[in-house]
């Protein structure tokens, strides 16, 4: 084997995942979705000339393409486009950093439990059995209504409701590899506990939990939404797609696209996550290899 | 010379459901420095179970007891605390492992797999680790060690990979060098580079090598000293030239016996090969007499099937565990 092929051969590794990747369609889909929509509400704001809480009492209720108001406006005639965009920054923030406080925490509990094993590990375990127990929705609703909502006591609410999936899917997988040779081999060169479980056992686990993270961030936006649609999540004045369904429930016969844009908002949000995820999952499957 | 690894009545049980199972009953031996020791034995008959009790490898599932005396220098290493137990893991005793398709983790390059123990024991920057690990690639006897450092375990060979864990287990020049039959996976002649690989590390650092094997002709090649094991015990012990001259213990025979040999074939027109009988006895209901009873051609059972034979002295250098071997020595 000559140098050249070796050279570039330390890519390879992950290329035909990433290969797999591009050529899902759905995935390449969900993706391009995800990238207009976090675009649209990156910089789409600072474009559209009117503020998030201006009152216009001259053109309320207006329908979409109708006026001067883009997509329409509110029953206090404020601008439906750009709260849409303010909107989607919460529930995509909410959405991102409730993903990653709740992978980082069932990652640790995970990593932990399947390690050490034992009592300690059977502890940990069912203290996930037990909040995998509580239906979801209610625990949020139970919290929410307990602390005083914002943006930041929803994401770490949305996060202490969703850490559990990912910490059992890590622990079964560091439980299976933890007798692994590679591991005894790096325990025989005199590494700490740490160093096993971050540097030799977290990296061979990494695929799993980059597409349960994905996933995770379709069900934040989604449990977002829920609460905030029911009272308990973000308040108004400051939009997010839940509550301006919430607003838009009594005005769904006369104004219906009210409630149909950040219907739609959260659906192509959520579809998208879940497109990639699905993506995600097909593509790093080893397996896959063997397929044509 | 004093022994820089004087192992004392290392005893390794397993607990499962039905009860204890010994794996490993009372085996003693001493490592002189520089030297190479053999254990050899079929497969279960507790070789790899106690080099893993050595490293102190064993101890994470539940239900194994180890019990004795392993002192290194004058540490002990069955009651060291573990966290001690950890830095001369990979300083002062390190291992190869059998499999090196295995041992390797798959998603870091070599390179960073062996400079990993040299940043656990010594105060080094990555980038003098880095370059460290180069040095052993080379040293191991790796074309373009520059470049097969940043490769990743899948891209190597079987016979790259053995010498790769050779590197990461010689990085910190350890004193005592556990090879848990580094050949066994290898191809024959890959075998050989390995072990004249071994041999001339060997000398270069001066560290002592425990070898484990279940083929005669890699002893032959490699050992100072041989310890044969067969169900848990030492059966016979002696320096190498003596036991392949001489062997006392009729399964020490039986091995020699099993070893093919070129010449069989040159002699004889044919390569026959002559097979110990029967298969070792589970370590569950080990027979209360001699364990290799069952299988040996020279067995009476008044002494053979009346108790356990001790593993006595034949010559000051010589020991055997048989009841018999006086009378079936030729």
């Amino acid at each position: 084997m000559s140098a050249t092929t070796l050279t570039a051969a330390p890519r390879r590794r992950i290329s035909p995942a990433l290969r797999r990747l591009v050529r899902h369609r759905l995935a390449m889909f969900g993706l391009l979705i995800l990238v207009l929509l976090v675009l649209a509400c990156a910089i789409g704001p600072s474009l559209v000339p009117y503020g998030p809480l201006a009152v216009d009492l001259r053109h309320r209720f207006q329908p979409p393409f109708a006026g001067p108001h883009l997509l329409g406006s509110d029953p206090l005639g404020r601008d439906q486009f750009i709260r849409l965009l303010l909107a989607g920054r919460i529930s995509l923030l909410v959405g991102f950093f409730a993903m990653a406080l709740s992978t980082v925490t069932g990652v640790f509990v995970g990593l932990a439990a399947g390690f050490y094993g034992g009592w300690f590990g059977a502890a940990l375990m069912r203290l996930v059995d037990a909040a995998l127990c509580f239906p979801a929705v209610f625990l949020l609703l139970t919290l929410a209504a307990m602390v005083s909502p914002g943006v930041l006591t929803i994401t770490l609410i949305v996060a202490l409701t969703s850490w559990m999936e990912v910490a059992r899917v890590v622990e079964g997988l560091v439980r299976s590899l933890r007798e692994r040779d590679y591991v005894v081999a790096a325990k025989a060169i005199g590494v700490s506990d740490a160093h096993l479980m971050l540097r030799e056992l977290l990296p061979n686990v990494m695929a799993p939990i980059v597409v349960a993270a994905t996933l995770n961030v379709a069900r934040a936006i989604l449990l977002e939404s829920y609460v905030s649609y029911l009272g308990y999540g973000i308040q108004p004045p400051t939009p997010s797609w839940g509550n301006m369904l919430n607003n838009a429930q009594q005005y769904l016969d006369t104004a219906p696209w009210l409630a149909i844009l950040p219907g739609a908002a959260i659906t192509l949000a959520v579809t998208g996550f879940n497109f990639l995820g699905d993506g995600l999952r097909d593509a790093l499957d080893p397996r896959m290899e063997l397929r044509p | 010379m004093s022994a820089l690894l004087t192992v004392t009545d290392l005893c390794v049980t397993f607990r499962d459901e039905g009860g204890e199972v010994p794996a490993v009953e009372g085996v003693s031996f001493a490592l002189n420095p520089g030297e190479t020791l053999a254990i050899v034995g079929e497969s279960s008959s507790g070789k790899s179970v106690t080099a893993l009790a050595l490293m102190r490898l064993l101890g994470q599932s539940p239900g194994v007891n180890v019990s004795g005396r392993a002192m290194l220098g004058d540490v002990d290493l069955m009651t060291l605390p573990e966290r001690k137990m950890a830095e001369i893991r990979g300083r002062d005793l390190a291992m190869i492992f059998q499999e090196p398709m295995t041992s390797l983790n798959p998603v870091h390059r070599v390179g960073n797999q062996i400079a990993e123990g040299l940043l656990v024991h010594e105060r080094i920057t990555r980038r003098a680790a880095m370059k460290h690990a180069t040095a052993l690639l080379a040293q191991v006897g790796i074309p373009e060690p520059a470049v097969r450092a940043r490769a990743f375990p899948h891209q190597l060979s079987g016979g790259m990979r053995q010498r790769v864990m050779i590197a990461m287990a010689l990085a910190c020049r350890p004193r005592v060098l556990i090879a848990d039959e580094p050949t066994t996976a290898l191809d024959v002649t890959v075998q050989a580079q390995i072990l004249d690989l071994i041999r001339t590390l060997q000398r270069d650092t001066g560290m002592s090598v425990l070898f484990i094997t279940h083929n005669l002709g890699v002893v032959a090649e490699i050992a100072d000293h041989v310890l044969v094991m067969y169900s848990g015990q030492v059966v016979e012990a002696a320096p190498t030239s003596e036991l392949l001259r001489r062997p006392l213990m009729p399964y020490s025979r039986g091995l020699m016996g099993s070893v093919p040999l070129l010449e069989h074939v040159r002699h004889r027109g044919q390569a026959r090969l002559i097979a110990i009988p029967g298969a070792i006895p589970d370590p569950r209901v080990r027979p209360p007499h001699c364990t290799f009873a069952p299988r040996c051609t020279h067995m009476r059972p008044d002494p053979c099937k009346r108790a356990r034979p001790n593993l006595e002295p034949a010559t000051a250098e010589h020991a055997v565990r048989c009841a018999r071997w006086r009378e079936i020595a030729v």
